[in-house]
């Protein structure tokens, strides 16, 4: 087997872990607003983990590919130090809140651009939206093969096989190269990045690439921004908390106790 | 005239339940739209499922029948959905936001050049142009987006649970087979072996205790299971969940996790043990009748929706909980 040339698309998403009390919704220009900073959607990440366990066995490259409006290379070099050779950012005003389908169109100009590749990984669904469409989209604007709900992928001779997760328990499926592979968070989390090294790396010149619509060949007018009517806070899911003091854990688990008891 | 399709699954050839809720949400879109409903029922063979579907009082229902359509191969429902879209043109296309539409809806959306909307929560006619306008959590849940898109079918997925399940209806259906053009070269990925394994219903419990990111060994899991042990005595039917990071952890199966993409469970009580409560695990436990965190984070997401707290170590308080219960 040749050395695999793998893509992974990442996005840069507010921190779907940030307390709900940092979040909040401007009605009048239709914006959440997140107090905290930027990060890899986790899916993403869980994708990238999966590209580099299968450099570790066989080889080849990894290229991430992110695309957004405004994304920030230190958030993206992550997945350099993580163990990606290299990261393309797809940055444009046109890029803003588009629609899965029009999102799918662009990266499949950039993968176009980049040429040959053998498996395109991405996370199930990403963790604003969580619409789970751009992977299954893409594959179908490349026209390869497409596999949902990755929990582990080993690629061999040409293929790539793939144990993908159904409500029954899992399903061994292959497919032939290239393919793209979206990944749940079952294969497991991307590796610790030791802080020193993240350090360094931002300190280290390198070449980032940043391709716009013209650079992809794209008119804006191609490109669909969701048509967002109106945007709303949550229903409030707030609770009035009693907490349950004692003076030892023997005498607050007592008080909990006759909680659950009263529950029955 | 019908004008609204929906997609029928089925579980031990009877029909999902989530099914009988798409009967009744497209029953209501007809209305507004002055058309009627039809559903498509799939299979190699189908009869049994589309009498079920039948006894809805839907227009039509569409037997779609082919040999590759025996179990559920993406690329074979995606191509067979797609070419019966181009037969019968229905305006607006209606599937469950379960793991058969989740897989099928993109793909089929992009084919017949619509653009499809996810996981919505409500969904009415615009009066203006007749279109779908469709209500979605975004975040999470953090913020509710209301949302039109363009392209025919009108194409959304729907979560579990939004409609009341539809009754059987005095109008019998008219059962159409149609049969798909396909051939085995529309299939690309190929099925090698399913590997069925003991999966656990979270939303058929009383009680789900689940551990998070705070639970610091795998081992420790014991103690949640003893405590449901203990529980299981007098609250019914107990069973262990758990927040994202422990399934990442490869600590436990994804059938155990719970929240947007896991389960979205409303059992009697919920125990969250060690779990910040990240708004996309909220959103699957939130409706739970009676909440109860142990958290050693006062200021955390969880003690925020919760009825009961306990500042403190789950170490400490778990088997001192299942002595004063076993008392």
């Amino acid at each position: 087997m040749k050395e695999p040339k793998i893509i992974v698309c990442a996005k840069q998403i507010p921190d779907p872990e940030a307390p709900f009390s940092n979040v909040s919704v401007d009605v009048e220009k239709k914006e959440v607003i997140v107090d905290a900073p930027d990060v890899i959607s986790p899916y993403d990440e869980n994708a990238l983990e999966a590209a580099i366990r299968i450099k570790e066995e066989l080889g080849g490259k990894i290229t991430v590919l992110s695309m957004g409006r405004k994304v920030s290379d230190t958030v993206m070099r992550k997945t350099v130090a993580a163990g990606a050779d290299s990261l393309i950012l797809l940055d444009d005003p046109a890029f803003a809140r588009l629609e899965s389908r029009s999102v799918a169109q662009v990266l499949s100009h950039a993968i176009k651009k980049i040429g040959e590749y053998d498996l395109i990984l991405t996370g199930r669904q990403a963790g604003d939206w969580d619409s789970g469409q751009v992977g299954l989209l893409l594959a179908e604007v490349l026209g390869i093969p497409a596999i949902s709900l990755a929990r582990s992928i080993k690629v061999q001779d040409g293929s790539v096989v793939v144990e993908k997760i159904v409500p029954v328990g899992y399903e061994v499926v292959e497919a032939a190269l290239p393919a793209l592979v979206t990944v749940s968070n079952e294969v497991g989390e991307l590796r610790y990045v030791a802080r020193t090294k993240m350090m360094a790396l931002l300190r280290r010149p390198m070449t980032i690439p940043k391709w716009g619509t013209t650079q992809l060949d794209i008119s804006a007018e191609a490109l669909h921004p969701v048509q967002l009517t109106e945007l709303c806070p949550p229903p409030d899911m707030r609770r009035e908390c009693v907490f349950i003091e004692g003076a030892s854990p023997d005498d607050k688990a007592g008080k909990l106790a006759a909680v659950f008891k009263e529950l029955r | 005239m019908s004008d609204i399709l929906i997609l029928v699954e089925s579980k031990g050839g009877a029909l999902e339940k989530m099914t009988l809720e798409l009967i009744r949400g497209a029953g209501d879109l007809a209305k507004e739209l002055g058309t009627g409903t039809s559903a498509v029922v799939i299979g190699a063979e189908t009869s049994q499922l589309a009498e079920a579907a039948a006894a809805y009082g839907l227009n039509k229902v569409y037997r779609l029948e082919h040999p590759l359509l025996k179990d559920f191969q993406p690329d074979a429902w995606v191509a067979a959905l797609e070419w019966l879209c181009k037969e019968i043109a229905p305006k607006v296309f209606l599937i469950s936001h379960a793991f058969v539409g989740r897989e099928v809806a993109p793909r089929l959306a992009y084919r017949l050049n619509t653009e499809l909307t996810t996981d919505c929560i409500g969904l009415r006619i615009d009066p203006a142009d007749k279109g779908l306008i469709r209500t979605k959590p975004i975040y999470g849940g953090n913020a509710v987006a209301i949302v039109k898109t363009e392209g025919t079918p009108q194409i959304v997925t729907v979560r579990k649970g939004i409609f009341e399940p539809a009754e059987p209806a005095p109008a019998k259906s008219e059962v159409v087979p149609v049969a798909p053009p396909l051939t085995d070269s529309v299939i690309k990925v190929k099925s090698l072996k399913t590997v069925e394994q003991e999966v656990v219903e979270l939303d058929k419990a009383n009680v789900v205790i689940s551990g998070g990111r705070g639970i610091a060994e795998k081992e420790d899991f014991e103690l949640l299971a003893g405590l449901a042990k203990a529980l299981s005595k007098t609250h019914g039917k107990v069973l262990i969940g758990c927040s994202r990071p422990v399934v990442d952890k490869g600590w436990m199966s994804s059938d155990h996790q719970v929240g947007l993409t896991g389960s979205m469970i409303s059992p009697d009580s919920y125990v969250a043990i060690g779990i910040s409560g990240a708004v996309q695990h909220l959103v699957g436990m939130v409706r739970s009748k009676k909440i109860i965190a142990i958290n050693t984070d006062l200021g955390c997401n969880m003690f925020k929706v919760a009825d009961y707290g306990v500042v403190g170590d789950y170490k400490d308080i778990l088997p001192a909980l299942i002595k004063k219960l076993e008392e």
